[in-house]
Parts: structure tokens; C-alpha cells; sequence
């Protein structure tokens, strides 16, 4: 295991000669129920203890229904000598991937529980307990970091509540949700989130994950996590859809959506579909007064990971063409989940200016940042 | 008025999907048993017109195919006239939108199917031998459908079997596939058209949405859930003389998909065995597209390159999608198009799909 990580300088050396990079895109973990505790609020401990997560697979295991069959869903030699899980021991995480990279900045994407229980109060409290746990024992620790408020989606009023509460901590970047959702996200059950996060100048991010009553196709469940993973990109399609035809962004015209983990490839096809249909059907949808292509331009942006990788690279250069802007893409690893994308072997044909942007400039300009002294 | 004729580039093609439409559901009585008549009698002679097009909105009708009385496309000589002789395409494949597969009476729906390809063989089919047509079945019941299949398999008017694309399950499912093998048997396409009921599922991956429009987008998400149903579960491996036409689904989404899936397949693979080479190459090797609707960008540049990024001329099929109104004074067909991928589109590929009666 040893030997994995101590072949990392090695490669990080290349990278190092490089411009550094913001990885938007890193996934940090709780290290025990018992260090949850000491943030829960205490009136929840017991059922907490007792009923625990409840929400839509009846199997309780990680990655329930579909087991990651790539090591846990993580990067072998991610886990850590201390024995805990990967991406829950802060030094490590430090040493193997924030030192070892040129990583100006990295935003941590918290993969909890929290947005999937079907106890919106329980939910609160979880994300109460892991905001705070986060705050204290991560951004406090270094200052690359930026955090992603975890709310209760599924409840508006109390999610919108956690979004003020925290966005006090300005190393709180954006807000997290899942797209395995209950509704698409355009209904009128999530406004009030987005009230809050336009009120306080916070991105939305839609991370990968989640579960949901929602089979992922429109005939039912898959069998296999290869299609559930595969498939995870039109639960994404089906959100910018919805929110484009909803009006979200003429109601909130400082809202602004970042896709995480969901593949970008299709984003051209998707807005030239958009574009066709809403005109033609435009009379259903008054309330839709600009162009779906305009309005994704405007308030979405994507990461990279995992790369649509085409046998011809020009391929992928194309589509980021389709998209008629080179600000759409920011890069993100995804440390330290098995289908991490590695700075040095993605993406590697870009020109160069290009690649700044993906790699850097789009992200500063987004979450606002400095550019760090290197 | 705009029609479907564009000053001859249509000549000698082969429309891969027409709609024609039930105009009453009592044309179909003489076709059913007295069980089914007096069960429909008692019900109030409900219709299965199915709500895929709203009836009243721009996109279930050209203008010129609103004609007096009827459904659009309800009229045969209206639609041979519009879709033939104007077009010069020399066939035409009928792909009749009945709600069969929304019924959740399963015996209901099998009578249902073979009554309407009574009805097609007797009043279209016999009408003009440059129409064909694809057989309905009910999926709700495999072991009805192969029947059906095997009832139709002689008539060579019957050129492919219809589901569609929203089932109780995913396409993929072991459950179905006595239906492909009883295609594949008599060298009969499946063709997955837009539209079914879903057995209940929601048309989108997150829940119901709020508008048509929203549903219609959705369409393209229902069909890559089914490619990747067929290929993961194995059934391009278990029927491998099984050809699959998509029909109404677009397909410019298909390039980032094929991407997708070959990435995780390549760390996935173990999970499904079976899938023993890229999914892109089984998915080309079995999959053809229909043409329209055509998600096109304004630049035509954008469209060649994504056709180009499928990396073979040999998948898409033309269709005009008759009576939907996808197009406008553009025509049907994109005009950047190399001369050899025109001719692909417009005949070759489908002469290599279908086998055509004389």
C-alpha cells in the first residue's frame, strides 16, 4: 500500500512543473459515528442510535442497491495506515494529494447521509452536526480548502435555514445537493433554496449520488451499479431541463449551478434539443423568455470528471467547442473515488490556453478566489 | 403552406418512420372477439389515443396534415400523397401510435395489438405496396408477443416489431427477451419508438415534471436507459442477429454516451461478463437511429462533427417523422451532409436493416 503512495512524488513532479490547479472536486469523509456524536445535537442521539438513516433501499449497506465494485467505490491506495476509511484522515489526505499536487485550492464535496433521510428533521440535524464537524476538523486545518454546505434538500424551509446559519463561514464555497431527487429540481419545493443561496452569492452544486424513490430510467430500475453509474448523467439532463423550464433562472437571475460528477459531453445535444423544442412548444412555457443554450451558458458550469474519454481526443476538443464557451469546464479529480481523474493524464491535448481556464481560471472566477502566491 | 416536398432531395428515399392513426377505435371491432367487443361496448368504447402529442399542440401535426375530421395521419390517401408522391421516397414504414402498451390489462393489450395489425394489413398495407409496417405487440405479455410475432413473420408488409420506449422495466430485462429472439428469428428488426406508459415510472430519472415540453425532452434520457439496459444485461450477446432501430428518440446524445459507457466499462466490466468487448463496438455493430427528430445546432458544421463523432455512416436511417412537426422550410434533411452519408441515410442503410417485399 505503502509503496502506491510513495510512487506519487514522482508523478507530481511533472505536474509540479505546471501551472497549479484548482481541484473542484474532493470528497472528504467522517471518520466514525462516534465523532459524529460530539457534533449531533444531543436531542437526536437516541434516534440517531435507534432508528438511524431511513430512506429509499431497503438494504443499509454502502452504495445499497448497487455495491461499487472497484474497491469500495475508492482508490486502493487511498486508505490510509491509520486504518480508516479513505478520504476520513485529514494528514494523509494532506500529504498524498494536497501536497503532493500544485492544488491552489481544492472545494470538498462531503458525501454524507445527509438530503437522502425521509425525517426531514433528522436530516437537519445531520447536516447541522456534519457542517459544523467540517468547518471545525477540515477548513479550519488549511486554508486550500473550501467547504459545500450540506442541507435537507427535500425540506425548503430547513435547508434554506442551514444555508443561512452557515454561509457565515466564508470558507463555505456553494451548496451541496444530490440529483437523485424526489421532484426535478426546477419545482417550486426547492425555490427556497435557491433564494437563500442567491441572497447570500452561493453556487449551487449537484453532486453525483444520492438516493431516490426515482428508478434512474423512465422504465424502471437498472440491475447493474455499470448502468446506475452510466446512466447518472440524464438524472443531471433532466434537472437543467427542469430548471430551465420552470423559469428558475428568470425568477433567480443571480442563481448560478454547478454540475459535479455528472459527465459534460452531452451538454451540446442537450441544448440544441432544448432550444429546438421550446421553440416550437414556447406556448406552454411563457414564462421562459430567453434561449435554454443562453440561460445554460449564463448559469451552469460543469467539472470534469470523469472525462467522456473519445478514441480521437480532437472529439472532445470539438464538443467543448459545441458549448460556445471556453468558461463551462473546471477541473475536478474526485479524490479519492476509484474513477479519479489524474491532473497529468487528462485532458492532456488541450491548448494551452484552454487548459489554463479549465484547470484554473474558470474556478477563480466562479468561486471568486485570489490567485495564490506559488 | 409548407409541405414535406423539398424540391427532389427526398427521391428514392425510404422514411423510417410514418404515423398513421386509429381514426375511431371502432374500426378495429371487426378484428376483435365478442368478448372484447362487449367488454369495450360496456367501457364506453374507450378510445387508447394515446397523450405522447397533445392533440391541439404544434408539435403532434404539420399544418398541412390537419385536415378536416380524423386524427392527423387517420387518412390513408392524404398520407401516401403527402409522404410519397410528393416526396418521390419510394417507402414508407408505418409506426402506428396506438396506446396498446400503456393498457395495464395485459389480455386486453395482446387483443388490442392483433386487432390493430389486422386492421393495418386490411386497410393500409393492402392500400399501396410501397407502404410497410411494423408489427404491434403488447410487451406487458412476452409470450402473447412472440405469438403475434409468429402470426405476422409471413406477411413481408410486416418489416420490424414496435415497442416502445417506456416499459414496466428496462428493455434489457431477461423478461423480454423471448421478443428477441422470436425477432431475430425471422430477421425482424425491433424497433423502440417514443411513447408507452412506463408501467407507472416517471418519465424522468428525478420524478414528474411540471410541463409537456419537459416530458417531450425527456424522451432522449428514456432511451439511452434502454441502450444501456440491452447492452448491459447481455442481450446483444444472447441474440446476436438482433438489429435495434431507435425511433423518435434523436441521437445526438450518442457519441457522449458511447464514451461513457466504454469508460466504465473498462473498470466495470466484471459485473457484467457477458459485455466482453467495448460497448461502442457491439452498440454500432447492432443499433440503428431514425433521423428525426434531429436535435440540429444552428451551425450545420457542429451537426456533421457529432455524426462524425458516432464513427460510422452506417447508423442513422432516415425518417421524416410524419405527421409531428419537427422541421420547417429546412426540410428533413441536413444539407451538410457528404453525398455517400446522404445516400446512406436516405436508402442504403435502411436496405441493409430491412428486408423489403418487391
Amino acid at each position: 500500500m505503502l509503496d502506491h503512495v510513495t510512487e506519487r512524488p514522482a508523478r507530481a513532479a511533472r505536474t509540479k512543473a505546471r501551472q497549479p490547479f484548482i481541484d473542484c472536486d474532493i470528497h472528504n469523509y467522517i471518520q466514525s459515528d462516534a465523532v459524529l456524536m460530539r457534533y449531533l445535537d444531543p436531542h437526536w442521539h437516541n434516534h440517531h442510535r435507534t432508528y438511524g438513516h431511513r430512506s429509499n433501499p431497503a438494504l443499509t449497506f454502502h452504495g445499497a442497491p448497487y455495491p461499487r465494485l472497484a474497491g469500495v467505490g475508492k482508490r486502493k491506495d487511498a486508505a490510509p495506515p491509520s486504518g480508516l476509511t479513505a478520504g476520513a484522515d485529514f494528514d494523509f489526505f494532506r500529504q498524498q494529494h494536497l501536497d503532493a499536487l500544485p492544488i491552489e485550492y481544492g472545494i470538498l464535496n462531503c458525501l454524507s447521509r445527509v438530503g437522502d433521510q425521509l425525517n426531514s428533521d433528522y436530516d437537519a440535524a445531520l447536516a447541522r452536526a456534519m457542517n459544523d464537524w467540517q468547518s471545525a476538523e477540515w477548513l479550519a486545518a488549511d486554508e486550500r480548502l473550501l467547504g459545500s454546505i450540506m442541507v435537507p434538500y427535500e425540506d425548503g424551509d430547513l435547508a434554506a435555514e442551514e444555508i443561512r446559519r452557515m454561509a457565515a463561514d466564508k470558507r463555505c464555497a456553494q451548496v451541496l445537493l444530490k440529483p437523485r431527487t424526489r421532484e426535478p429540481l426546477g419545482r417550486k419545493r426547492y425555490w427556497k433554496i435557491y433564494e437563500a443561496a442567491e441572497a447570500n452569492d452561493l453556487p449551487i452544486a449537484v453532486h453525483f449520488g444520492g438516493y431516490s424513490q426515482n428508478p434512474i430510467t423512465s422504465s424502471g430500475w437498472s440491475s447493474f451499479y455499470f448502468e446506475d453509474h452510466t446512466n447518472m448523467p440524464q438524472t443531471f439532463q433532466a434537472h437543467l431541463i427542469s430548471l430551465v423550464c420552470e423559469g428558475v433562472f428568470e425568477r433567480f437571475p443571480r442563481l448560478r449551478i454547478i454540475c459535479v460528477e455528472g459527465g459534460f459531453a452531452w451538454l451540446p445535444s442537450l441544448m440544441w434539443r432544448m432550444d429546438k423544442h421550446l421553440k416550437r412548444l414556447a406556448d406552454e412555457v411563457p414564462h421562459v423568455t430567453r434561449r435554454p443554450s443562453d440561460l445554460v451558458r449564463e448559469h451552469i458550469r460543469f467539472t470534469t470528471q470523469p472525462m467522456e474519454e473519445a478514441p480521437n481526443p480532437q472529439h472532445i476538443l470539438q464538443v467543448i467547442e459545441h458549448f460556445e464557451t471556453d468558461e463551462m469546464l473546471m477541473f475536478a479529480t474526485d479524490y479519492p473515488h476509484w474513477d479519479y481523474d489524474n491532473p497529468d493524464r487528462v485532458l492532456e491535448k488541450l491548448p494551452e490556453a484552454l487548459r489554463r481556464k479549465i484547470f484554473v481560471e474558470n474556478a477563480r472566477k466562479f468561486y471568486g478566489l485570489e490567485p495564490r502566491a506559488a | 403552406m409548407k409541405t414535406l416536398a423539398f424540391s427532389g432531395r427526398l427521391a428514392g428515399a425510404i422514411d423510417c418512420d410514418v404515423h398513421n392513426a386509429v381514426p375511431s377505435v371502432k374500426v378495429l371491432y371487426p378484428y376483435l372477439s365478442e368478448y372484447w367487443q362487449d367488454f369495450m361496448a360496456e367501457a364506453g368504447h374507450p378510445s387508447l389515443e394515446p397523450n405522447y402529442y397533445p392533440v391541439n399542440s404544434a408539435i403532434a401535426a404539420r399544418p398541412e396534415a390537419r385536415g378536416a375530421g380524423g386524427p392527423p395521419g387517420a387518412d390513408p390517401d392524404a398520407l401516401i400523397s403527402l409522404v410519397l408522391d410528393q416526396t418521390g421516397a419510394k417507402r414508407a414504414i408505418l409506426n402506428c401510435l396506438y396506446g396498446v402498451q400503456a393498457l395495464y390489462n395485459e389480455y386486453w393489450a395482446g387483443a388490442m395489438a392483433t386487432a390493430v395489425n389486422d386492421w393495418l394489413a386490411d386497410q393500409w398495407l393492402d392500400r399501396d405496396p410501397r407502404l410497410s409496417a411494423s408489427i404491434i405487440v403488447a410487451p406487458q405479455n412476452p409470450a402473447a408477443a412472440v405469438e403475434e410475432i409468429e402470426r405476422r413473420a409471413a406477411d413481408s408488409r410486416f418489416v420490424q416489431v414496435l415497442l416502445p420506449a417506456r416499459t414496466q422495466m428496462p428493455l434489457g430485462r431477461r423478461y423480454y427477451w423471448p421478443i428477441y429472439e422470436a425477432a431475430a428469428r425471422h430477421k425482424l428488426p425491433v424497433c423502440i419508438h417514443a411513447g408507452g406508459g412506463g408501467g407507472g415510472n416517471p418519465p424522468t430519472p428525478v420524478g414528474w415534471p411540471t410541463y409537456y415540453v419537459e416530458e417531450y425532452l425527456a424522451v432522449a434520457q428514456g432511451f439511452q436507459g434502454q441502450l444501456v439496459s440491452l447492452l448491459a444485461e447481455g442481450v446483444f450477446a444472447k441474440v446476436p442477429d438482433l438489429k435495434v432501430v431507435f425511433a423518435e428518440s434523436g441521437f445526438t446524445w450518442l457519441p457522449s454516451l458511447l464514451w461513457r459507457l466504454d469508460k466504465n466499462w473498462k473498470g466495470l466490466r466484471r459485473e457484467v461478463p457477458w459485455v466482453d468487448r467495448l460497448p461502442s463496438e457491439i452498440i454500432r455493430e447492432h443499433l440503428k437511429i431514425t433521423l428525426q427528430p434531429l436535435d440540429e445546432p444552428d451551425e450545420l458544421r457542429r451537426l456533421v462533427e457529432t455524426i462524425d463523432h458516432i464513427q460510422s455512416d452506417q447508423v442513422l436511417l432516415f425518417s421524416s417523422d410524419y405527421p409531428h412537426w419537427q422541421f420547417d422550410e429546412e426540410g428533413p434533411l441536413p444539407m451538410a451532409l457528404s453525398p455517400e452519408a446522404e445516400r446512406n441515410l436516405l436508402f442504403a442503410n435502411a436496405e441493409r436493416t430491412y428486408r423489403f417485399h418487391a
